[in-house]
């Protein structure tokens, strides 16, 4: 990567968030000329499952007869990611995230569409592109169970036939990074999640891959090793250029982590953007909250606030949220007619939990848990 | 070719320090490995006291013939303990996900999954019973002998491990690892224990053109114990029998292939 951090910084500033970026981006490639390093058009996988028929009588009528189905797991996905980008991949669950990451990481094969990764059609050239990739499953450790972490790394050295020079620098960096020193004498089965989780990422990181896959990262992890989880996965990005393709549920890491979204759907990519493109799609709700100098009755505020796209007044004591379109009324127009009439203490601006707004997507959508 | 069979080595290596960690749970295993095939040839020596020989071979060749048989299957048993717990423990759980994540053959990762220590009481067992038979049948170990022995056991090698991979590869379309494939491996070991030739002409077709378990213990043993052949072969194909238990791994290896495509094109 001859990027000077200059460079990157540059190249993180000018990055598109649209599903098709400009293709005039040059002077960043990696000597695999100027595509995108992750290209996917109209991919699509078609599961052929059986029915089970219900009860005792059914299960041994199936072994005779079989009724199956098709299930459209995804029905024409289309995007591009660029390298050096931390994009956050998102869906109600059996919307095709897995379905997609797998294809991706070349264990799956489509049943239509193209997928390259660095010049490589992934299930085609599966060991080569394992080479080059990192992958790591939340719920699933790669690392051997009885062995010492440290025994699982070199091992994986001899796997992924990393020269010593290299694994020595790699091995070192992830140690320091991920606090690892304390645990590599110590067996995988006695290791809490939160430090497997952690060698887990370093495990899949000691071959320098430039493109990391992180099937979510976060679950069942106690709030300290999320952020420290989030730490590492920003560096790794930003000072490295490690691009990051994550899944997850928990919108925090989205928040925390992700310049651009990809929101999927009944095997769909239904948003492709920030995550200000992510909340104009589902309507620009903001919350207005004022603290006044006095109580105030919610019965007078509202009628001086009714209409113009106000949704909801609630008050509590001396405090009120009023939630409004910010796309019909201006939250500058609407400050200015509350503190016209009354007096105010101070007021600010929220945007709603990014989940009400996944949550009102999914719905939307006809999907997602009810 | 070096780097993978370094990996492996590598593997064991590994595998084998972490049994070792459970000392008294091994040397269980083991003893009770070792005991049980004992018992087994008891009960080979029980019968030959009663009836003296079994149309027309006598303990020690018969003795012999187990010795092989069994020293082969222990070790090649010893290989695959990843391909034996494979749809049990890799395909239910998802877990071969992981190892098509890396880039090696899965085949080579699995064959790496567990060097199981413990069939080292089989093998013991084995060698003493062929050593045994070996001075009783006073042998001139020539360097021809020694070749042909070594190559005898490693057709036999193959060919287990191949049986294993076919039994692997069903868990692909089924998940449960079939019984019925038990048939081919114990019972092979058991049908090997005797001399070919005793068994019905059906029987021998099938154990020499189907499933060559009799290219890698009947024939090139013939050669090496320096008897004649009831069944009439010669010398050059006995010596040669053997590759054929190389040509069934080679083609289980093609079939586990087809078996890998499935499995990443349903994903299940």
């Amino acid at each position: 990567m001859p990027r000077s951090p200059l460079e990157r910084l540059e190249a993180r500033q000018g990055r598109p968030y649209t599903a098709r970026p400009a293709a005039a981006r040059g002077g960043q490639s990696d000597g695999e000329s100027s595509m995108s390093q992750i290209e996917v058009r109209n991919l699509a996988k078609v599961f052929r499952v059986a029915e089970r028929r219900a009860g005792l009588l059914g299960a041994f009528r199936g072994l005779v007869s079989r009724r199956m189905r098709d299930v459209h797991a995804l029905a024409g996905v289309d995007f591009d990611i660029e390298r050096g980008e931390l994009v956050g991949y998102i869906g109600p669950n059996g919307a095709g995230k897995s379905t997609t990451i797998k294809i991706l990481a070349g264990i799956l094969t489509p049943t239509g569409g193209t997928c390259t990764i660095d010049g490589l059609t992934p299930w085609r050239d599966r060991r080569r592109h394992a080479a080059r990739i990192g992958v790591v499953f939340g719920q699933r450790t790669q690392l051997w169970w009885d062995l010492p972490v440290i025994e699982s790394f070199e091992l994986l050295q001899r796997v992924y036939r990393v020269p010593e020079g290299l694994f020595a620098s790699n091995r070192d960096r992830m140690v320091e990074l991920l606090r690892l020193g304390p645990l590599l004498d110590t067996p995988v089965r006695q290791l809490s999640l939160g430090q497997r989780m952690r060698a887990d990422l370093a495990a899949a990181l000691l071959h320098g891959p430039k493109l990391l896959f992180l099937d979510e990262p976060t679950i069942g992890l106690d709030a300290a090793a999320k952020l420290a989880m989030r730490d590492f996965v920003r560096t790794l990005n930003r000072e490295e250029g490690v691009t990051v393709v994550l899944t997850t549920h928990d919108m925090d890491d989205i928040e925390a982590l992700c310049e651009r979204i990809m929101v999927i759907g009944q095997g769909r990519i239904l948003i492709d953007g920030g995550i200000d493109e992510l909340r104009r799609r589902v309507g620009n709700e903001r919350v207005l909250i004022v603290d006044f100098e006095e109580v105030l009755r919610l019965a007078a505020l509202a009628r001086e606030l009714d209409g113009d796209g106000v949704r909801d007044v609630r008050v509590t004591g001396k405090r009120a949220r009023i939630a409004f379109d910010a796309g019909v009324v201006a939250p500058a127009a609407l400050i200015a007619r509350v503190t016209a009439r009354f007096e105010v203490h101070d007021l600010f601006v929220e945007h709603p939990p990014i989940e009400h707004t996944v949550a009102d997507l999914y719905a939307e959508h006809g999907q997602g848990e009810a | 070719m070096v780097d993978t069979m370094a990996l492996l080595g590598r593997y064991f290596g590994v595998s084998i320090r972490a049994q070792l960690q459970y000392r008294a749970s091994f040397l269980l295993n083991a003893t009770g490995q070792f005991v049980n095939s004992g018992i087994e040839f008891v009960g080979l020596w029980a019968l030959f006291d009663r009836f003296g020989h079994l149309a027309g071979w006598t303990f020690a060749e018969v003795a012999f013939f187990y010795g092989v048989v069994n020293c082969t299957f222990a070790i090649a048993d010893a290989l695959t303990t990843g391909f034996d717990r494979f749809g049990s423990h890799y395909v239910k759980t998802g877990d071969f996900d992981r190892l098509l994540l890396r880039p090696r053959p899965a085949a080579l990762q699995l064959a790496g999954h567990e060097f199981a220590l413990r069939r080292v009481g089989r093998l013991l067992q084995g060698m003493i019973v062929l050593a045994w038979a070996t001075s009783a049948l006073d042998i001139p170990w020539d360097a021809a002998r020694v070749a042909l022995l070594t190559l005898t056991v490693t057709g036999g090698i193959a060919f287990f491990v191949g049986l294993m991979v076919l039994q692997a590869t069903l868990c692909f379309w089924t998940t449960e690892s079939l019984e019925i494939m038990n048939v081919l491996t114990y019972g092979g070991v058991e049908t090997a224990q005797y001399p070919l030739s005793i068994y019905h002409v059906a029987f021998r077709r099938v154990f020499t053109f189907v499933v060559p378990l009799a290219c890698i213990g009947y024939f090139p043993v013939v050669a090496v114990l320096g008897v004649d052949d009831p069944l009439g072969t010669g010398r050059v194909f006995q010596a040669l029998a053997p590759l054929a238990g190389v040509a069934f791994l080679g083609l289980s290896l093609v079939v586990w292939s087809v078996g890998v495509r499935r499995y990443t094109s349903t994903g299940s």
